[in-house]
């Protein structure tokens, strides 16, 4: 079954948010920004700006009514900079003009005395200035200090995993509206609607019930608009209230990639213990977050990033310590994997360096440690219904493996230029929101009375097929067909206190929600039915509309059965509440049950490397996943693919770079490259493993969103594979992404020798240059 | 004024020549179905397509990213957003159902960027094979990312596609939905609109030319009032917006005389139009025959609708360091006739044009209308080289361009270029008097590097390290003898000896 939008997709008339007919009246804001990474400030000019033409006010931290304060976890972010800025492309001041060039135009006449301050974009010298978020944390399993004497083996190395732009298509915006009550009404494409609501509420110093957020769908968030939607939406409802006119933000490409946070860069200790049989048995890494300049989500990717150093092995013996540090940057975000994947890239370049000392495939390591049923995760929840095992041996078998490595052998003995390399890589991955409030949902589902049924969660679509999702669950539970469905906007006035759509767990908990509200209006209706037409309550039922007692069709289908409760007054109407059950965690102990189940999968990568000029080319990526029991075998593919895609990215061409003044040079799309058509894997095979799914997932069909994006570290690992198999013996340093840059340096080096050498160093200075037409 | 039609309507509008079509669109149309993503034509979320009235009277379409086409480019022509190629009732062309069918529409931001690269591909005169298909929608960036059900998606087109009749396609295609029943009426009412652009009472009214967003002109005219020279767009649109919003523009995309492609003339000579496309470059059979892997290297080159919009000289004179053409033209040793204002005209050896960083050795009233380069002959080796963090639709990390001829393995004469190793892109003279005279062996090879080592001034930046980039030019030019000299040269060999 397909994803119900892009029927509108296609035509190009689903709405985003730039997308909203404007309103007369609507003033344009833009954002002034600090253009230093650190400093004080000591005063703003803003004289020129006021008298440009078109300019109506320019707000600045003075202007905010409540409390200058939009921090999530932390309270450490003013929504304008007060006294002190932290990064550059940190909002300062808000100008709303008439049109949004007279407020762009008015950008360039504002002026910041700004006293600079030393500035730190390195997460290690910033933990060792003490500039931590919050304090470490540290997750313990059995005594790895006690284990290292055992071990036969013990390798230790240092793994770095760069930062990932989300890159939306649609940039970050909002649209905001004053409303009569001396509120506003905010469109925003954001994942957190809730998040919006309640800062809003705060900046402005009224109720949460004075603000209404709406969304009808992103245009791709993958954590990037989870908390960091917020500022914009508070700064275009802080214009709209102040001003009483609609505000409409919406941030140009190079704005968004300059203003906003992206994937945390990690830099990594790891220390790794084996036995004499390749069991790892001891594991001890630290992980140095680049957190950015305020916490945002940081503390809870770190979190994120503990529960998943382990990835998908058992280790008896672990202890992973992990500091969230405080950078010159902008604050760094949620995205897909969230602290997830850069831990399991450790703990693979772990396995990948014990493998290459002791001249053996990593996959005999990978293989041989994988989790079994009731292991214990080193927070303390053991592995239960586990197909880490399952999943690596059907990819083993179905796409052999064994085939593939002679052949990948084969063709590289016969090749010079071009080598072969290959990878396999298991992921398991916790689905649920690690801070266990956060995983509650509500469903309003309204039955009208011709029978069309109108459902509203707190789910926010933004591509991932959730609204298709809930209304198979309402048309499912209710017995109907989908064409009676329709999935409103997540709208803050009609579901309250949601949770972000985040975590993988949206489909989860709205799906669960939608469920339990379609079964009280079902139950009830029946039990009219029942009264109404004298039928036995046990074994009625609708199907296809029908209402069938005992199996056989009843006097009264689906529609009529609707309008004959409306006239007997039965409410047509179901508010449900859904609160994952089971889970909790002590963080103090740092122990607990924080995941409703697990995702299990492998994939197996094959990529070439041009030998010659140092670029690559993925043949093909083959994958076993754990889907449980699809409920939508073609959304469900989408997310695996695209998050396999999207993982390749972030480890091979996706390269943020900023410098040591804390500026973004990989600043727009021609400097940031992610993947388009021809770097997609040639061959991308998706196998649904036969697995039962787990009762806690909506209809035991498992959450899709974050755990492909994991398969992408595969690439990484086989092109460090070709990478040896041109330079046997060469053991690359664990840095992703493996730009072309990387894999030349590392086919040609020692780089610091042979470069001082042979080429003298120079230091011609020209401008950056922009382009399309390269 | 500017007049052309925009789906089913004719427009007429004084808006500035030199503002982009995607605006024009969205924001004075208000036809929502185009999508701003990067307003630098890397993403592809805003193509439209624009068709062309041709001498055979049939309408040529090409995708074009209207974030950085000219709104005075579609002066004439046939703009098609996905409104125009929607059909009534809600029923989906048959691209529409393939991507929905696929599902190869997720977020849906960059869809209809999608359906109008596939559509374009539908209404284009080329085969339809799954590699034309593929690079229909080389321009289009899906962040979701599925380009594998899209993959699926044009597989199952290109099926559909196969029925297209060589004549009458347009029919067949509106009989089939790819595009409503008013297609078949637009070169009629295209063809009118040019007659009607060509009467000089027209004129009267203020067609043709701009200054400060009115005509004063006629398009096809010398529109001398304007020192703004304006091509397809692709680098002032990304660098000067506003700018090309607020100040007069000449245009010349759509100057017949800058057009084209001459055959090779008396003295062994090419002669390139000013104008004249990337994708032109790549369509013309002589450039294929001159440079058999042509196609290979365009497609290196940015993507379909960039190519379809950027000129040769708009790459020469926007002087980037790592321009692909300039570096393809320099290693030709590429000549460029300047125009200035009262008609004079000189004629400069390309590599003569860079003065340093951006600093061209032209008079800013002075316009490049052709380019000439001497044909390869038979024997001689020409190469183009390109590494880039993104292989497609990215800016070179490097990039570089060698010509030689060669006789029983000595070199005669060489010329190489090279991009993104100094402020301007370069000539590597040196190193080319080096080769020549000179065997190819491995020694040549190593010691014609060190030479360009000295050459070359790179500095780090987002496309590599200056260590990296020192590097790669290694490689490249290493390339190019391999790829001239298999039989001569070892690679093994070649790079174990450095």
């Amino acid at each position: 079954m397909n994803h119900l939008d892009p029927v509108r997709h296609v035509r190009g008339e689903s709405s985003y948010l730039d997308d909203i007919p404007v309103q007369q009246g609507t003033l344009y804001a833009a954002v002034f920004e600090a253009a230093v990474a650190h400093g004080r400030l000591r005063g703003l000019d803003l004289a020129a700006a006021r008298t440009a033409p078109g300019v109506v006010r320019i707000l600045t931290a003075h202007d905010v009514p409540g409390e200058n304060q939009i921090g999530g976890i932390v309270p450490d972010e003013p929504v304008l900079a007060e006294g002190t800025v932290h990064f550059r492309g940190q909002p300062i001041a808000l100008v709303l003009a008439h049109t949004e060039r007279q407020a762009q135009a008015a950008l360039h006449l504002i002026k910041a005395d700004i006293e600079p301050l030393p500035i730190i974009t390195d997460p290690r010298v910033a933990a060792a200035h003490n500039e931590l978020i919050v304090p470490p944390r540290t997750f313990r399993l059995g005594d790895s200090r006690a284990t290292w004497a055992d071990c036969t083996h013990v390798f230790e190395g240092v793994a770095e995993s760069g930062g990932q732009e989300h890159l939306y298509i649609e940039t970050q915006g909002a649209y905001a509206f004053p409303t009569e009550m001396g509120g506003v009404r905010i469109v925003s494409s954001t994942q957190g609607p809730t998040a919006v609501q309640r800062h809003t509420a705060h900046v402005l110093g009224i109720g949460m019930h004075q603000v209404e957020v709406d969304v009808t769908r992103l245009g791709g968030g993958f954590g990037g608009k989870e908390d960091q939607a917020t500022p914009w939406g508070v700064l275009a409802a802080l214009g709209a209230f102040l001003t009483r006119r609609p505000v409409k933000l919406v941030l140009d490409r190079m704005a968004d990639m300059r203003m906003t946070g992206k994937r945390h860069p990690y830099s990594s200790d790891f220390r790794i213990g084996l036995d004499e049989n390749l069991k790892i048995v001891a594991y001890e890494v630290t992980f140095y977050q680049n957190a950015g300049a305020a916490a945002d989500l940081s503390p809870a990717v770190l979190e994120r990033t503990l529960f998943h150093c382990t990835n998908s092995y058992f280790i008896p013996n672990v202890t992973a310590t992990a500091y969230s540090c405080r950078t010159n940057l902008p604050p760094n975000t949620a995205f897909r994997g969230f602290g997830g994947p850069q831990g399991m890239f450790v703990i693979e370049s772990a396995i990948a360096k014990a493998a290459e000392e002791l001249g053996v495939p990593a996959s005999e390591i990978q293989r041989r440690n994988l989790l079994r049923e009731n292991d214990l995760l080193p927070y303390r929840q053991p592995a239960e219904m586990c197909h880490a095992e399952q999943a690596w041996d059907t990819a083993a078998d179905l796409y052999n493996l064994p085939r593939l490595r002679e052949e990948v052998a084969e063709f590289n003995q016969q090749n010079t230029r071009l080598k072969k390399g290959v990878s396999v890589m298991p992921i398991c991955f916790g689905i649920s929101f690690t801070k266990t409030p956060m995983n509650q949902s509500r469903a309003l589902v309204h039955i009208y009375t011709d029978g069309t049924v109108g459902v509203s969660t707190g789910a926010v679509e933004m591509g991932q097929g959730v609204n298709t999702k809930i209304a198979q669950v309402a048309a499912q539970t209710l017995g109907i067909s989908l064409d009676r469905v329709k999935v409103e906007s997540t709208n803050t006035t009609r579901v309250a206190n949601t949770s972000p759509s985040a975590a993988s767990a949206t489909a989860d908990l709205n799906g669960k929600a939608t469920e339990l509200a379609c079964l009280a209006l079902r139950e009830r209706l029946l039990r009219h039915a029942s009264t109404e037409y004298t039928l036995n309550y046990e074994g009625l039922e609708i199907r296809n509309e029908q209402v069938l007692a005992a199996g056989v069709p009843a006097e009264t289908t689906w529609e009529k059965l609707v309008s004959s409760a409306y006239w007997r007054r039965v409410s047509l109407t179901e508010n449900a509440h859904y609160a994952t059950p089971d889970i909790h965690f002590d963080a103090a102990i740092e122990q607990g049950y924080p995941f409703a189940y697990h995702v299990y999968g492998t994939a197996l990568t094959v990529v070439t490397v041009d030998c010659l000029r140092g670029t690559y080319e993925l043949d093909a990526v083959h994958i076993a996943h754990d889907f449980g029991q699809s409920m939508n075998p073609a959304v469900d593919r989408g997310q695996i693919e695209g998050g396999a895609v999207q993982g390749i990215g972030w480890m091979t061409m996706e390269e943020l770079i900023y410098n040591e003044e804390g500026r973004l040079l990989s600043n727009s799309l021609n400097s940031y490259k992610i993947p388009d058509l021809y770097a997609a894997p040639k061959v991308l095979d998706v196998h649904f493993l036969d697995t039962p799914g787990h009762p806690r997932a909506i209809f035991r069909s498992k959450a899709v969103g974050e755990p492909p994006l994991m398969y992408g570290i595969g690439a990484y690992f086989a092109i460090r594979d070709a990478v040896r198999a041109f330079r046997s013996g060469h053991q690359p340093t664990f840095s992703a992404p493996f730009t072309p840059e990387k894999v030349l340096l590392n086919l040609y080096s020692p780089v610091s020798a042979r470069s001082a050498a042979a080429w003298p160093s120079v230091s011609t200075s020209i401008p950056a240059t922009t382009s399309a037409a390269s | 004024m500017l007049h052309f039609y925009l789906n089913d309507h004719r427009i007429s509008t004084a808006e500035p020549a030199g503002s982009a079509l995607l605006d024009f669109i969205r924001y004075q149309q208000h036809l929502k179905g185009t999508k701003i993503g990067c307003r630098e034509g890397d993403c592809g979320a805003c193509t439209v397509l624009v068709g062309e009235l041709d001498a055979n009277g049939t309408i040529r379409y090409q995708s074009m990213t209207s974030c950085l086409t000219p709104l005075g480019n579609a002066h004439g022509k046939h703009i098609v957003t996905v409104e125009g190629i929607n059909a009534a009732g809600g029923q989906l062309t048959p691209v529409q159902q393939a991507i929905v069918q696929e599902g190869g529409s997720q977020c849906g931001f960059c869809t209809v960027g999608f359906v109008m690269s596939l559509t374009g591909h539908s209404l284009s005169s080329k085969p339809a094979t799954p590699e034309t298909a593929l690079a229909a929608i080389d321009g289009n960036i899906c962040r979701c990312t599925g380009y594998k059900s899209l993959e699926r998606a044009t597989a199952a087109l290109t099926g559909q596609l196969q029925e297209r009749p060589a004549t009458e396609a347009l029919s067949w295609l509106a009989e089939q939905q790819f595009v409503p029943a008013y297609f078949k009426a637009m070169p009629t009412r295209l063809a009118a609109l040019q007659a009607e652009l060509q009467e000089p009472t027209t004129h009267a009214t203020g067609v043709g030319g701009i200054t400060n967003g009115s005509f004063v002109n006629g398009p096809n005219g010398f529109a001398a009032a304007a020192r703004q020279v304006l091509g397809g767009g692709t680098d002032l649109l990304v660098q000067r917006l506003e700018q090309m919003r607020e100040t007069p523009v000449r245009l010349v995309y759509d100057l017949a005389e800058l057009r084209g492609i001459s055959p090779v003339d008396e003295r062994g000579r090419v002669t390139l139009g000013a104008a004249t496309t990337a994708e032109q470059l790549r369509a013309s059979e002589m450039m294929n025959q001159l440079f058999p892997r042509l196609p290979e290297y365009l497609k290196l080159v940015s993507s379909t609708p960039i190519r379809n919009m950027g000129t040769v000289a708009g790459n020469f004179i926007n002087a980037s360091p790592i321009g692909d053409l300039t570096i393809f033209f320099l290693a030709l040793d590429a000549e460029v006739t300047l125009v200035g204002p009262t008609q004079d005209a000189r004629v400069l050896p390309l590599h003569e044009l860079y003065q340093g960083y951006k600093q061209l050795a032209k008079f800013p009233e002075e316009q490049v209308t052709a380019i000439s380069f001497r044909a390869p002959r038979p024997g001689e080796f020409f190469h183009f080289e390109k590494v880039s963090k993104r292989t497609h639709l990215d800016i070179a990390s490097v990039n570089s361009a060698a010509w030689l001829q060669a006789k029983d393995g000595i070199i005669q004469a060489a010329r190489i270029s090279a991009g993104g190793v100094g402020p301007i892109p370069l000539r590597l003279h040196r190193t080319a008097a080096f080769l020549e005279g000179r065997e190819v062996n491995i020694e040549t090879l190593q010691a014609a590097n060190q030479v360009a080592q000295q050459e070359i001034h790179p500095i780090s930046d987002a496309r590599g390290s200056a260590e990296y980039k020192r590097l790669l030019l290694r490689q490249l030019l290493f390339a190019h003898f391999l790829q001239f000299f298999p039989e001569r040269l070892a690679m093994q060999e070649l790079l174990a000896a450095n």
